[in-house]
């Protein structure tokens, strides 16, 4: 399994962006082996519109499985759901903690999207 | 003075920052043309034109784009649509494409570009577009539907409704974005209108790049002068940007406007400032056009 987590930086004591499409990027661990993948998101951080839904189609090629991050909104929501990614929220400020926090088994997958949209 | 009336011209009325006086100068240069006159409201986010007119509606039809819809059956994941669309409006995940229509802008590339048909169009309303006849003013309005941000396409119904070989006069949308590239696209000449205070002359410089970016003749009105500084006439001659007309900053004037007032009707003083600028403007689009005409 491989966990999504949205970040400012490219190692596991990187600030955790708490933004989900406009994140500058995604670090992808596995938590068994330990591996790290960083996966640069400028290119949706500086769109128009949209980056929420190109943003998740970036992390399900990632292959990962779920998503750890701030918030996320309805049209991201929508997408990482249709494929099949859960998504969790949470105000820790490092990826390492938010890590820490998922494998403690103290987050719990989200149900809706957490805030609105910037378009309607 | 008679005033000089070519056959056809489309004169925009544009400015980087909202609130100088667009919608002002639009109204009066329509009120002063000798000759029918096609005014176009542009700002389909919140049109005002139709406040200061009294007419009647010829006709309101809705505005529709074309928004991908797919046959999940047909559909192999490839991601072409995907990998087409710059506004993330079709995404495709796991096994089946989905469709953001309030971010598609219609361009029906998607369908295009995808090798197996399993993508086809509906339409979406966007908004509505008015005509109203007001005495020798025609006046075509845009209304975007409230929640839509899709104001291009809109403007593009707006000025499809033009007649050829009249002269139009387009009431932009503030700003420099793409709502003012789509009003400004194929018009013969920018007035820009701007005010002398250090916000006015940032934004009257953003517009003038934008507008020579797109290729345009334009000229500058100075709305309220009077206020503010010397700041704005200073960039206007360093840059060789022609002030069609100035505006004293005239609480009359901003009286008339409140009550709905045409500001030529309401304050006879001010109808040669306008049909100066008419003028100014005519002389404007026929220079260009020599121009063209030596090329």
């Amino acid at each position: 399994m491989k966990i999504a987590f949205t970040a400012s930086g490219e190692t596991l004591d990187a600030p955790l962006d708490d933004r989900f499409g406009r994140a500058p990027k995604f670090l992808i661990v596995d938590p068994e082996s330990g591996a790290l993948e960083v996966i640069d998101n400028l290119q949706n951080m500086n769109a128009p519109q949209g980056a929420g839904v190109q943003s998740a189609e970036t992390v399900a090629r990632s292959g990962a499985s779920c998503i750890v991050t701030g918030h996320c909104g309805p049209k991201a929501f929508r997408a990482l759901s249709a494929a099949g990614i859960k998504i969790y929220n949470t105000d820790a400020t490092t990826v390492a903690e938010a890590l820490d926090r998922f494998r403690s088994g103290t987050l719990v997958p989200a149900v809706s999207a957490d805030v609105e949209s910037h378009w309607m | 003075m008679p005033l000089n009336t070519p056959p056809d011209l489309r004169v925009v009325v544009a400015s980087g920052k909202g609130g100088t006086g667009k919608t002002t100068v639009a109204l009066n240069l329509a009120s002063v043309v000798a000759a029918p006159v096609q005014l176009l409201d542009c700002d389909v986010e919140e049109p005002n034109v139709h406040l200061f007119l009294e007419g009647s509606t010829r006709s309101r039809e809705i505005v529709s784009i074309p928004v991908p819809e797919a046959d999940a059956s047909l559909c192999d994941a490839c991601g072409e649509c995907s990998r087409f669309c710059q506004y993330g409006a079709i995404a495709v995940l796991k096994d089946r494409p989905l469709v953001f229509a309030e971010l598609c802008h219609g361009c029906g590339g998607c369908v295009r570009v995808c090798p197996r048909r399993a993508l086809h169009e509906v339409g979406r309303r966007i908004g509505t577009v008015e005509v109203i006849a007001a005495n020798h003013v025609t006046l075509i309005q845009g209304r975007l539907d409230v929640g839509v941000a899709m104001a291009p396409p809109l403007i593009k119904a707006v000025k499809a409704r033009m007649r050829a070989g009249s002269i139009a006069i387009l009431d932009a949308p503030p700003g420099t974005s793409c709502p003012v590239i789509a009003a400004l696209r194929d018009s013969d000449v920018a007035v820009l209108v701007t005010e002398p205070t250090p916000f006015g002359l940032h934004d009257l410089k953003l517009a003038v790049e934008t507008v020579r970016a797109i290729g345009v003749p334009l000229g500058v009105v100075v709305n309220r002068v009077g206020i503010g500084d010397d700041r704005v006439h200073a960039y206007c001659s360093e840059q060789s940007l022609p002030v069609l007309a100035e505006i004293p900053d005239d609480r009359r004037v901003a009286e008339a406007y409140s009550r709905g007032e045409i500001i030529v009707s309401a304050l006879p003083d001010y109808r040669s400032v306008f049909e100066r600028l008419w003028d100014s403007v005519v002389d404007l689009g026929a220079r260009q056009g020599d121009q063209h005409a030596d090329v």
